[in-house]
């Protein structure tokens, strides 16, 4: 990315003049056209790429090289939205669909990350412990945990239980072994710093290791609750009476490959929100941190 | 952090440019109770790799009260263990640590600890970072914000209170820790090379600003460094240590006087005579960890 940025930018500073006087302003402003006129060059190329992905699928369908009963059409996807935005769709208003999934996700996301974290720290301080458990753990962590949504469908029925147990499943070991990572990297000279100042253990574990483990656990929050998401979409896969995952699976069920393609934004869009808003928790729970020196962030 | 330690501009220091109200030059080793006494002490490690290592034998050294002792020795031979050993923080395998005329159990409100890396909270600011030991010990916070807040300026940080570590130079984190180890008025003071990441310059301002808050605190400190120089512009009493396992080849006491200034006392003819005689000392053990050094790489 830093490569192809630097080319972006001697691409455009061999056209400037060459003043024979430089003064700060001038610099600046000179800086200010350039980093302006970059932005808008990767911002207008960004379109453009979306523009050529897009249009060459329709255009693909159109002239016969794609299927679209197979591969779907973007223009038919778009009028599948309109539909699930105007008439609802089988299982009722799109709205609620969409509010199903997310609460499912949403719950089984923050049951997920409090055990994790409770498990987590309290395997990372005692060494007795995660010695104990350490194998079994390993091998829960190995099953693929996707593989207990008809279990959990059996055993806790077709509502959003099993669903939650799924995303809970998912998420969980993601946080744990952050947490328990998080734990173990704490610093010892500042846990000798905050000991020899006067900490007891609770002012030990609140001052000192759990800061020092929110940036291990924070950074899990990001991919943890797009696992919740799976595990929701999935449960409802399994077997279910309402959300999102019903309605991809209805969309499959009857060869509908617009309705599929229009259920996946949708849930692109919620995971991209929630996206969002996991970054602006971790802005504010990790001020303390140096910003980051690249500009360039995917 | 390198880049950082540079800049430290001098108006943020005033306490530096005098070092007239410093201790009285009565301060040496008087022959009273030890406020620090190890006795043939030894500690033994287990490596990684199963086998004992022995980074004390038979150490044995006392510390004066009110007194400035250096602890000098080549890179990696026991000097930290000993301080850990009298913090509290490790127990001897042999011998015994006394503070205070008792034997060492766990850390003790009265020991203050300078560490050799940075140690501050990354995630408080400097008012917080300062303010850490009376809030831990159970000062209402009112009283260890306004403690915290006349120490930060005492140590030439006042405006800098809202600022996280990262966004100091090394010189100013430096005074952060020192801020933050002297507001619990420690009785004694352990510093295990504390200078020795920051630049020259820095680091001689930083010693001078030791000694002035050292003389004001009238605190015993035990100063590990391996730099020769250091250990006598600041020191009451200088030890030389073996190459590990660490034990006391030499003491020797200096007599410059007090008031002191570290940028200049090298230049005092004493300073150099009792350099050449340290470093007669200090040299074979030098030589003896460097080809150690170089057998194992």
């Amino acid at each position: 990315m830093n490569g192809l940025s630097n080319l972006l930018e001697q691409g455009q500073s061999d056209g400037a003049a060459n003043p024979t006087q430089e003064t700060d302003s001038a610099i600046l402003a000179a800086l200010t056209r350039r980093r302006r006129r970059r932005r808008w060059l990767i911002n207008a190329l960004r379109l453009l790429l979306l523009v050529l992905l897009i249009g060459g699928w329709e255009l693909g369908t159109r002239l016969g090289l794609i299927d679209p009963f197979f591969w779907g059409r973007p223009s038919g996807i778009w009028q599948q939205l309109v539909t699930w935005v105007v008439h609802g769709t089988a299982q009722g208003p799109l709205w609620v669909q969409i509010a199903v999934t997310l609460e499912e996700a949403l719950l089984g996301f923050l049951i997920g990350v409090v055990l994790g974290i409770s498990f987590g720290v309290l395997l990372g301080r005692n060494t007795f412990l995660a010695e104990l458990l350490g194998p079994y753990i390993k091998a829960a962590n190995s099953i693929p945990r996707v593989t207990l949504a008809p279990l959990f469908a059996i055993g806790l029925g077709l509502g959003s239980q099993s669903k939650i147990a799924l995303a809970v499943v998912l998420v969980f070991f993601i946080v744990f072994f952050n947490a328990f990572q998080g734990v173990r990297e704490v610093d010892r000279n500042l846990l000798a710093n905050a000991r020899i100042l006067g900490a007891n253990r609770w002012q030990l574990f609140r001052e000192v290791i759990l800061p020092s483990a929110l940036t291990w656990i924070i950074a899990s929050l990001h991919t943890s609750f797009s696992f919740a998401l799976v595990g929701a979409v999935v449960g409802e896969f399994v077997g279910s009476i309402e959300g999102i995952g019903l309605m991809i699976q209805n969309a499959g069920a009857t060869f509908n490959a617009n309705g599929v393609f229009a259920a996946m934004l949708i849930l692109a869009a919620v995971a991209l929100l929630s996206e969002i808003v996991i970054t602006a928790l971790e802005r504010r729970l990790l001020r303390w941190r140096p910003t980051a020196l690249s500009e360039v962030t995917l | 952090m390198q880049d950082s330690q540079r800049k430290i501009s001098p108006s943020l220091s005033p306490a530096l440019h005098s070092a007239a109200q410093e201790a009285p030059s009565d301060r040496l080793p008087k022959e009273s109770t030890p406020v620090i006494e190890l006795r043939r002490v030894t500690k033994r490690f287990l490596t990684p790799g199963g086998q004992t290592y022995t980074a004390l034998r038979d150490l044995s050294l006392t510390v004066a009260p009110g007194e400035f002792c250096a602890l000098i020795g080549p890179t990696g031979c026991g000097k930290s263990t000993t301080l850990s050993l009298i913090a509290g923080l490790d127990t001897p395998s042999a011998g015994s640590v006394l503070v205070m005329g008792e034997e060492v159990h766990g850390t003790d409100p009265r020991i203050g600890y300078v560490f050799q890396t940075d140690a501050v909270f990354p995630w408080k600011n400097v008012l917080s970072n300062v303010a850490a030991g009376p809030l831990f010990r159970g000062v209402p916070k009112r009283e260890a914000l306004e403690r915290a807040r006349a120490w930060i300026a005492r140590v030439g940080l006042a405006g800098f209170e809202d600022r996280y570590p990262h966004q100091l130079s090394g010189g100013m984190r430096k005074r952060v820790a020192l801020a933050q180890t002297f507001i619990n008025e420690p009785q004694i003071l352990l510093m295990d090379e504390p200078f020795s990441a920051l630049d020259v310059q820095t680091r001689t301002l930083m010693e001078n600003e030791l000694l002035q808050l050292w003389s004001a605190l009238s605190a015993s400190v035990v100063f590990v460094t391996h730099d020769l120089e250091e250990a006598i512009a600041l020191a009451d009493r200088v030890c030389v240590l073996t190459a590990g396992p660490a034990t006391v080849k030499g003491i020797y006491t200096i007599d410059l006087p007090r008031p002191r200034n570290v940028a200049e006392i090298r230049f005092d003819p004493r300073f150099v005579q009792l350099y050449h005689d340290i470093w007669e000392d200090l040299r074979d053990e030098v030589m003896i960890s460097y080809e150690r050094a170089k057998q194992s790489s």
